[in-house]
């Protein structure tokens, strides 16, 4: 181990004195990680139930048997895939989703020798399962909704006959973007001469690993990237007809009279704007106290406003779903209720469908982690800030990383892609530590609702404890004249910030392409940008982003504009 | 003028002038209203805070009964779909009675309150309030609503209650659907007074709209398997037929409304008829040697069909935008059967490529899956023409409707022998039957029909070529 260490190149001696650094204790490690990812967890809708799960690995098993047919190389390297080693690869990720191409591209880019282990389809969950096809039905919601709000269509002077679909075309068009997304992306790897290996990996030592039945390769650094799976609380039978996840609610397979949805965060709300807008009757059941939790409570205040009431959703909130039996024999969907601090019987509800949305559980089992020591923490693959994977000794394992889901330091897509670049920086000798409080996040009901950084509590909660002062600015889509153009005055931007430096904490967005919105702000905690430079940018009229525009000029900053505005380049 | 006013409204004199000054306004609009308002009770209604707004929740009152008011004061707080927004007075009085309730919805327009001027008329508010509670899912409902038999008006829920909460042993047991839940609400309707007409007994929206007496609204964005534009829904309904006591109403099955509904869209397409008497001795003599190989008369006549619309393409053919002619590639002949209670159109595809005995095979398949209520879509709606047999039962000669997306369909009436002159002047008696075709005159014309039957009949008469 030590050897191969030493033998590699001029990139170890910096991971060696990394794994000499003292790592914190275990215990104190999570401690401090809960703390730092309350809202992500939160926000993916994960919940302390998540707790002695058992996973199936019969998908990944199945996905297996299924692929060993093809267990050759996909692709051959391409002469400037890296210069080779003592090692079959620089570096090898198990698990081709965003997490894990965003990685390989990166990786290309620095000169390694890559290849990628999928015991699957490429472009995991949310290619296949997730982000993708979800957007292709919400794009078909917007525009039916669009279509019946009559009050909409006259006020622009349009007249529309009674709108209408077809269940069977939309659930086509979600599923040819998946496709044609997942053939975008295992091109681009082709293209690049990423080595693509058919199976499941297996960690089977130090930077050794096992794909498909008996493929053994080693890698100078290996990457864990092998996602989530929807999570299903124990007591819910899911048949895939009637009772079903994300996984089965995006095939569009039937569109119930009544479906009620497990579960009110980003997932559940989505499927809610498909299914009211599809004609379907929503009930939410939702564990904690209020609906959308994780959302900042003001927009979560108002989106529940212009989302849910006036919708044809009704909802059960502090209640758990005990049981759920899927329907037969003639009988309906029947879903036990306990409330969720006593445990007493909350009634049963009888609808069409149930859809469980209630977050998404690590996908880790069958890694072979056991062979290096390495112990899952309700499935996650605990991990340092710099995404290496820590053993049951508190101390880091060299030359393996995770990212992504499996890690659950932030369930998003880009997120785990934005961890994979970061381990691929390291691995090339450059420390890189991903700051999370940039990460954008955003749940694409109409309209959409997007958040970067911290919420107003969390906000206020921090500065009491470092001891400094929190302002809030919030401008109106009312005000702006591109939303009035598109009839589309609803909506609100929010914008936490620190008065004395004009640090932005956070940037809460409901309104119109508010998941497109939201970028500016997160580019500009990441880059560091203060609030008083920021007033000084120029936004083209009219667009949306002069919404951001205004919010921004409508904070009150005590500190001056920290760099002088740079003179024009080229005249 | 004044003495009008005076005689109607006594108190005249005594009023402030901030009451009365719409009466300046010489239109004869508002003053028709103030004659309504009587006496100086004034009711507060949900205002349309936003252009959206169709109904508001009551977040609280900021005043409370008995409480004087002035012009321009906050009384209420109220949600719309956008914001809390305060309400304020136009009047000064005193706020009487409030007639819907904190976290209350009620729809814009609705009275949410009644103003007094002076205390004396508290009482008599606090009575109008109580009658209005009472009878206000009556009130709120359109106006139409108050002329016919208001069906079963909420209000009277003595009755009907006792069987319902019996049924339901548990206070979970009465399903309604979430919007159905809302508009209950919103109408004041009791829910447990209600028997659902829904999946599984549950109480639907209709149930709500039926019982509050308002007529059904287009339902939303139904729709499953139907690509076709439905041409905006003719306005039926608005027409209410006298109600006949003891009459059973039996909604629909799923096959009924499909039925239903290609009937109404049927009326968009015009259509003409043209008949044509087809001697069937041949055939009939055909039909009884074939007949113990399994042939039915069904798969003769949907052969002979087939056979002549391969030479009049157009009467194969479909309208589907009333711009254009769309050739249909290939023959498929549904053919209309009556099942329990419903009308189905299996569909012998390629019927002019199969022979007469395969034809038969998969016509009685069609049949035993159409019984067992298994027929796939394209085994019922790929049609491109459809036969229509009432023969059987005696029927000389009917008309059919041309079902939706296709461009004719053939009525056969029964054989019957009939005395005929041939060209000599010999008479004879010949088994002839009527045939009656209904076709869509945007693509197909008289001379064309005409056509196709003249060939019709003569593979019928010279029934042959039917066995090749």
């Amino acid at each position: 181990m030590q050897s191969s260490l030493s033998l590699s190149l001029s990139s170890s001696s910096s991971i060696v004195t990394r794994s000499d650094r003292k790592v914190l204790q275990g215990n104190t490690f999570f401690a401090g990680k809960c703390s730092i990812t309350p809202r992500s967890l939160r926000f993916c809708g994960l919940r302390s139930e998540v707790y002695g799960l058992q996973y199936s690995n019969s998908a990944r098993l199945v996905a297996a048997s299924l692929n060993r047919r093809h267990l050759k190389k996909v692709s051959a390297a391409l002469s400037d895939n890296g210069t080779p080693s003592k090692f079959d690869y620089d570096l090898v990720i198990i698990g081709a989703g965003v997490g894990g191409h965003g990685a390989a591209l990166h990786a290309v880019e620095k000169g390694l020798k890559t290849a990628i282990i999928e015991g699957d389809v490429i472009g995991g969950t949310c290619v296949n399962r997730g982000c993708v096809p979800s957007k292709a039905l919400l794009a078909v919601s917007g525009r039916m909704r669009e279509l019946q709000n009559e009050h909409h269509m006259k006020a622009f002077g349009l007249q529309v006959a009674a709108a209408g679909y077809d269940r069977q075309a939309v659930s086509d068009h979600a599923n040819n973007l998946a496709s044609k997304i997942r053939s975008n992306l295992t091109n681009s790897l082709k293209a690049l001469g990423v080595d693509i290996l058919t199976g499941a990996g297996t960690v089977v030592g130090p930077q050794k690993v096992k794909y498909g039945t008996d493929n053994v390769i080693t890698a100078r650094d290996i990457i864990i990237a092998t996602g989530s799976v929807p999570f299903v609380p124990k007591g819910i039978e899911v048949d895939g007809k009637t009772v079903i996840t994300s996984d089965h609610a995006l095939k569009l397979e039937f569109v119930p009279d009544w479906i009620a949805i497990v579960g009110s965060g980003y997932i559940g709300l989505e499927f809610s704007d498909v299914y009211t807008a599809l004609g379907s009757e929503v009930t939410f059941v939702e564990a904690l106290d209020q609906l959308m939790p994780g959302f900042d409570p003001e927009i979560g205040k108002l989106a529940q406003r212009v989302l849910i009431n006036p919708r044809k959703i009704d909802y059960h909130t502090g209640v758990f779903a005990s049981k759920i039996t899927p329907a037969k024999d003639g009988k309906p969907v029947t879903i036990e209720l306990i409330d969720a601090k006593t445990k007493e019987p909350k009634g049963t509800l009888e609808v069409d469908a149930a859809l469980i949305a209630t977050g998404r559980a690590p996908y880790t089992s069958g890694l072979g982690l056991e062979n290096i020591n390495v112990e899952t923490q309700r499935g996650f693959v605990p991990v340092d800030e710099r995404m290496r994977v820590i053993d049951t000794n508190g101390k880091s394992v060299p030359h393996l990383y995770c990212i992504g889901d499996a890690n659950g330091k932030m369930m998003l897509a880009h997120a785990a892609s934005a961890q994979g670049i970061s381990v691929v920086e390291q691995v090339c000798g450059k420390d890189h530590v991903l700051n999370h409080s940039s990460i954008p996040a955003a749940c694409f009901t109409h309209p959409e609702i997007s958040m970067v950084g911290l919420t107003e509590p969390q906000a206020r909660e921090k500065a009491e404890k470092e001891g400094f002062e929190v302002s809030v600015a919030k401008t109106s889509f009312k005000a702006n004249t591109k939303a009035l153009a598109e009839n589309e005055g609803e909506g609100l931007a929010k914008l936490i910030y620190r008065p004395d430096n004009g640090e932005i904490l956070g940037v809460h967005i409901f309104g119109l392409h508010a998941a497109d919105l939201i970028h500016e702000a997160s580019n500009a905690i990441a880059m560091g940008t203060r609030i008083q430079d920021l007033k000084f940018a120029v936004h083209a009229h009219p667009t949306l982003s002069e919404v951001l525009d205004e919010l921004f000029k409508s904070a009150k900053v005590k500190a001056d504009v920290s760099s002088p505005v740079g003179e024009p380049v080229a005249a | 003028m004044a003495s009008l006013l005076q005689s109607r409204v006594p108190s005249f004199s005594s009023s402030s002038g901030i009451q009365w000054r719409p009466s300046a306004v010489f239109s004869s609009i508002p003053r028709r209203r103030i004659f309504t308002v009587q006496a100086k009770i004034r009711e507060i209604f949900m205002p349309a805070l936003s252009s959206t707004m169709t109904e508001g929740k009551i977040v609280s009152w900021i005043k409370s009964e008995g409480d004087v008011l002035s012009k321009g004061e906050s009384v209420v707080v109220v949600e719309s779909d956008k914001a809390d927004m305060d309400v304020e007075t136009f009047y000064d009085g005193i706020l009487a009675a409030i007639v819907v309730g904190e976290g209350e919805v009620a729809p814009v327009g609705a009275p949410i309150g009644l103003l007094a001027e002076t205390e004396n008329e508290i009482a008599e508010a606090k009575a109008k309030a109580k009658a209005k509670s009472a009878g206000s899912s009556s009130q709120s409902a359109p106006p139409p609503a108050a002329s016919p038999p208001p069906p079963p008006p909420p209000a009277v829920a003595a009755a009907p209650p006792p069987p319902a909460a019996k049924v339901a042993d548990g206070p979970t047991k009465i399903v309604a659907t979430p919007y159905a839940k809302k508009l209950a609400k919103q109408h004041k309707v009791d829910i447990n007074s209600l028997v659902g007409t829904g999946n599984f007994g549950r109480i639907t929206p209709a149930d709500i709209e039926a019982a509050a007496g308002i007529p059904p609204k287009k339902s939303a964005p139904v729709a499953s398997v139907t690509t076709v534009a439905a041409a905006a829904a003719p306005k039926a309904s608005a027409t209410t037929f006298p109600e006949i006591p003891g009459s059973t109403v039996v909604p629909f099955t799923t096959m009924q409304s499909a039925v239903s509904k290609n009937m109404v869209e049927s009326l968009s397409v015009p259509t003409f008829r043209v008949g044509y008497p087809v001697a069937t001795d041949a055939l009939d003599a055909l039909y009884e040697k074939v007949k113990p190989k399994g042939v039915t008369m069904t798969a003769l006549l949907a052969k002979a069909a087939a056979m002549a619309l391969a030479q009049h393409p157009v009467v194969n053919s479909t309208c589907k935008d009333g711009k254009s002619f769309t050739y249909n590639s290939s023959i498929n002949i549904a053919v209309a059967v009556a099942i329990n209670g419903g009308l189905i159109t299996p569909v012998l595809q390629d019927a002019d490529k199969l022979d007469l005995y395969l034809l038969s095979q998969k016509w009685k398949e069609l049949v035993e899956k159409a019984r067992a209520k298994q027929l796939q879509p394209h085994e019922y709606n790929s049609g491109t023409f459809t036969l229509s047999n009432l023969g059987m039962f005696g029927v000389d000669k009917f008309d059919a409707i041309l079902p939706p997306g296709q461009g004719a369909i053939m009525a056969v009436g029964a054989s019957k022998p009939t005395v005929v002159a041939d060209a000599d002047g010999f008479f004879s008696v010949k088994s002839k039957m009527l045939v009656n075709v209904t076709a869509d005159h945007r693509i197909i014309y008289g001379a064309d029909l005409a056509a196709f039957l003249q060939t019709f009949s003569k593979i019928v008469e010279n029934p042959e070529s039917l066995t090749m």
